[in-house]
Parts: structure tokens; C-alpha cells; sequence
């Protein structure tokens, strides 16, 4: 059956979801578009390339068309809502789902402000009208972590999770390692590769793998768990000489995000671990190991970022909506 | 420790036996034969964890079921963990850093690898904690993360659960 999404949000991860809608046969139409300019509404479904060529000058479409009125007024059944994140409020990404929900709208995101802000809100106030909030793509990129904690490992009790959620701070660590370089020059060629925001802050402070472990934790435990709860350490203060310290006894240093809900502990810091850990590998792959009392260890490797990896999510979000709830 | 008893059916077991009655953990039982030793005689050694007041006790006990005890040695600091310490260490006294943790009498800094680049640019440690137990290693851990915090020295420690 065909879904029907809308998308707000045309940067990197809006382009990669257009492409992938055009160019695979899923079955889905895309009835109406907005980037933070313009808008585009169609019913019958836009033509994306023609979308995709338009926004390369800027707008992709009608500047009298807000993405309010994407949201209001056009006929969807998912809203594939992939703004800029504002780690802060959380909006307007936060008041675009609301009101999508209110019309009886499917959620799938991949904004990480208003689903660590307001997870327990969206949800509940989606349960109420019958339809589905989905996150995968916030956490681990192309990782199917929520669907695995949700489908895959139903039923099983998680004692711990243990996770690599930033693949610039991994990217860097791995470079110190390797080379010996400093913190500055491992940060520097980070970002001439574009693993690295122009503002690094909020990576390698440790506040992005942060809240991405508030969602994790609020999805597993349903604890009330908020980004000032977190005890966060950055990577920023490493020397490499303290790479070395670690690789003489055969460990490494990685940034750890590690949630002990027993104990109360929700934590982000730079730890020394063992190589031969699976939580060690080069480069920017993120990774997340889960303790269960049924399934025991399990942990799951792959891409954190990117265009198309991310529109992998999403899309796997979408069609889980698509075959699990009838769409109108 | 390592003891000395007869090649005979029984005999280690009854040597064993007085290291649960004085409430000892057995966490190893080394058992060879030595070619040069006497030959009714057996070579074991065993590695035990006893509180210190009760070894008295339990060297008589086992002297009394007819064991040799060759030799005792003692290491009180079994656990041992390491950590890895960036800060500008020596201006914020390192050895006093080494010292509040020494002073407990439970744990001890048993080794330490500085290195310190130019002057004025942070230096990284990495130091080696034993304790008496896990217990104290948390307690002799805590007391460094405070000095830590007024000293504004950051700590790397080991992932949860693993020794490194």
C-alpha cells in the first residue's frame, strides 16, 4: 500500500531521504515539502527530482507555503520531520509534530532536540490519537538500535548499555591513537574531512552522544532521564600522550556513553579500554552494546552519520508505519 | 602460600578444610609434583584470601592435621587498577596527589608513568592503584576523583567492570 509522507527539512538528511524515495521503488509519495523559506504541497505526489533541482538554488519551492502550513493543511499520512535540531527547545520541530499528531499524523524524525526534550509528551499524546512516533534515525545513524530494542529484544530486561554515539569524537581518538597526534591537529583534520562541525563543541564536549544516551535511556527504562542528569566529559582535554599511557598496556582511550539504571548512572566520559573490546574500531563508526538478561551481550556496529545512511532510518521507520498501521 | 604434606588419600582435603572453617577464600590450589622433593611428600600451593588477624589460627590448624607449611607469603593488595591522570600534575603537587591515596592504608599507588611536553602544557600520568579490595579500590577511586576536582586534574578511568 502507498504511504503518503510530507518532509520538513531539506538539508543534508532531507536530500538523502528525497533521493532514496525517488530512486527505490518504495512505494512511497511525497505530497508535500518545506525547507525553512518555502513550501510545496501536492496530493497526487511531488515530482522529487524536479524538488531536488529547484532547492539547488536555494528554495524548494513557493515562498507563500510555510512549513506550518505543510504541516496543517497537507494530505499525509507520515510526517518525516528532519529540521536542524536545537538541542535546547526543540523547536519549531517539537510544535510541527504536535500539530501533525493532533491531525492524526505518523511521527518519523531524526531531531534529537524534541525527542530528548519531549519524548514522553509526543508519545503519550500520540497513543491518544491512535498513531506512531518513530525516532530510529536520532541515535547511531543507519544503526537499527530502536527497532531492535523494540521488536528484536521485546520482552528482555536491559541491566546496561554501553555505547560509542559520536563518530568526530571517535574519528579523533583514533587518529591520536594511531599517530600521535595532538588533540588540535586529530581536531583540525576532522573537520577538512568533514567529520567535524565548524563549532565542534557540542561533539567533542561530549554533549551530542549526551543526549543521544537520554534517548536511549528514556526509550529502554522510560525514567525520566534529561540531558542535565548526565555526568559529561569531553574528549577536548586528551593529550596524546595519554593515548600512549593506555597503549602501553594494551588499551586505548574512547568516549563512552554508559547508562547503569540500577545505580542511577548516566554518564559520558573518555575511558580506557581494552583494544580487543567491541567497542574499539577505527574511524567514525558508532556502536552500542546492550546487557540483557535474555539475550546476554549484544552489540551492534555501523555508520553514525551521513546523508544516505541516515534516509536508511528513516525509511526503515516509514515502512514500518506502512505495514504495521493501516495509512488513510 | 605453599605447603608440604604426605602423598597419601585425604591429605589435601584435610588441608583445605581449615581455610573455610576460619572464613579464608581458596582462589587457587596449585598441586605438582616436585622430582627432588622427598617421596612421600606432595608440593601444593594455594592462594587464598584471609583476613590478616586469622592467618595465626589457621597456620596452627593445619599443623595440626600433620601439614608442612613451607612457606607463607603475604601480598595484601590483590586488586589492582589503572588510571590515567591529565593536568598540569606537578605544579598542583603530585606527590601529595600520590599521597592521599597512600595515607589510607588500604590502597597504594604502586607505579607511576609520567610524561610531561613542554613546559606550561598539561602532562599525563598513568598510575597503577592496588587495594585491599574491590571495596577499598572504589574508596581509594572516590578519594582521587575529589583531589582530582580540586586540583582540576581530569581522570580516565578503565571501562566499568574491566581490570585494566
Amino acid at each position: 500500500m502507498t504511504v503518503k509522507v510530507a518532509v520538513l527539512g531539506l538539508g543534508s538528511v532531507g536530500k538523502g531521504v528525497l533521493e532514496m524515495i525517488a530512486r527505490k521503488d518504495l512505494d512511497i509519495i511525497v505530497t508535500g515539502v518545506a525547507d525553512s523559506k518555502s513550501g510545496l504541497i501536492d496530493p497526487s505526489g511531488l515530482d522529487i527530482d524536479a524538488v531536488l533541482t529547484a532547492k539547488k538554488t536555494g528554495r524548494c519551492g513557493d515562498t507563500s507555503i510555510s512549513a506550518n502550513e505543510v504541516v496543517s493543511r497537507a494530505d499525509y499520512d507520515v510526517l518525516v520531520e528532519v529540521t536542524p535540531t536545537d538541542a535546547g527547545s526543540g523547536e519549531p520541530a517539537h510544535s510541527y509534530m504536535k500539530m501533525a499528531i493532533e491531525r492524526g499524523k505518523h511521527i518519523v524524525t531524526s531531531n534529537k532536540g524534541p525527542i530528548s526534550l519531549h519524548l514522553k509528551e509526543l508519545k503519550d499524546l500520540a497513543n491518544e490519537k491512535g498513531v506512531l512516533v518513530r525516532y530510529e534515525a536520532t541515535v547511531g545513524g543507519a544503526i537499527p538500535i530502536m527497532h531492535t530494542l523494540g521488536n528484536g529484544l521485546a520482552g528482555n530486561k536491559f541491566v546496561a548499555l554501553y555505547g560509542v554515539l559520536n563518530g568526530t569524537c571517535n574519528y579523533i581518538l583514533t587518529r591520536m591513537a594511531a599517530e600521535g597526534l595532538t588533540y588540535d591537529q586529530a581536531l583540525a583534520e576532522a573537520r577538512e574531512l568533514g567529520y567535524a562541525e565548524a563549532d565542534p563543541t557540542y561533539d567533542v564536549k561530549g554533549i551530542d552522544a549526551a543526549i543521544k544516551l537520554v534517548i536511549l535511556a528514556n526509550t529502554i527504562w522510560n525514567n525520566g532521564a534529561s540531558l542535565d542528569r548526565v555526568d559529561i566529559t569531553g574528549i577536548d582535554r586528551l593529550t596524546n600522550d595519554a593515548l600512549r599511557l593506555a597503549e602501553e598496556k594494551d588499551c586505548t582511550i574512547r568516549l563512552i556513553a554508559e547508562a547503569f539504571p540500577e545505580r542511577g548512572v548516566l554518564r559520558v566520559s573518555p575511558r580506557i579500554i581494552r583494544k580487543d573490546h567491541p567497542l574499539v574500531f577505527e574511524g567514525t563508526l558508532n556502536a552500542i552494546t546492550l546487557e540483557t538478561d535474555m539475550a546476554g551481550e549484544i552489540t551492534l556496529i555501523g555508520k553514525g552519520a551521513g546523508s544516505i545512511e541516515t534516509a536508511s532510518a528513516i525509511i526503515g521507520d516509514i515502512l514500518f508505519i506502512s505495514s504495521h498501521v493501516r495509512c488513510n | 602460600m605453599k605447603l608440604e604434606m604426605k602423598d597419601s588419600p585425604g591429605q589435601l582435603v584435610s588441608a583445605l578444610q581449615p581455610i573455610s572453617e576460619v572464613g579464608g577464600n581458596i582462589i587457587a590450589v596449585i598441586h605438582q609434583r616436585d622430582l627432588s622433593s622427598r617421596e612421600d611428600t606432595l608440593g601444593v600451593q594455594i592462594v587464598l584470601e584471609i583476613a590478616e588477624s586469622r592467618l595465626t589460627d589457621l597456620v596452627s590448624m593445619i599443623k595440626e592435621r600433620g601439614v608442612n607449611i613451607l612457606r607463607i607469603g603475604k601480598d595484601r593488595l590483590l586488586y589492582k587498577q589503572t588510571v590515567i591522570m591529565i593536568g598540569h600534575l606537578m605544579h598542583t603537587d603530585l606527590s601529595d596527589t600520590v599521597d592521599r591515596i597512600d595515607c589510607t592504608g588500604f590502597a597504594e599507588v604502586t607505579a607511576l608513568d609520567l610524561a610531561m611536553p613542554a613546559i606550561n602544557e598539561p602532562s599525563s600520568a598513568r598510575l597503577t592503584i592496588k587495594s585491599v579490595s574491590k571495596k577499598d579500590m572504589d574508596a581509594a577511586l572516590d578519594i582521587l576523583r575529589d583531589v582530582a576536582k580540586t586540583k582540576k586534574l581530569l581522570i580516565i578511568e578503565p571501562l566499568e567492570g574491566e581490570l585494566v
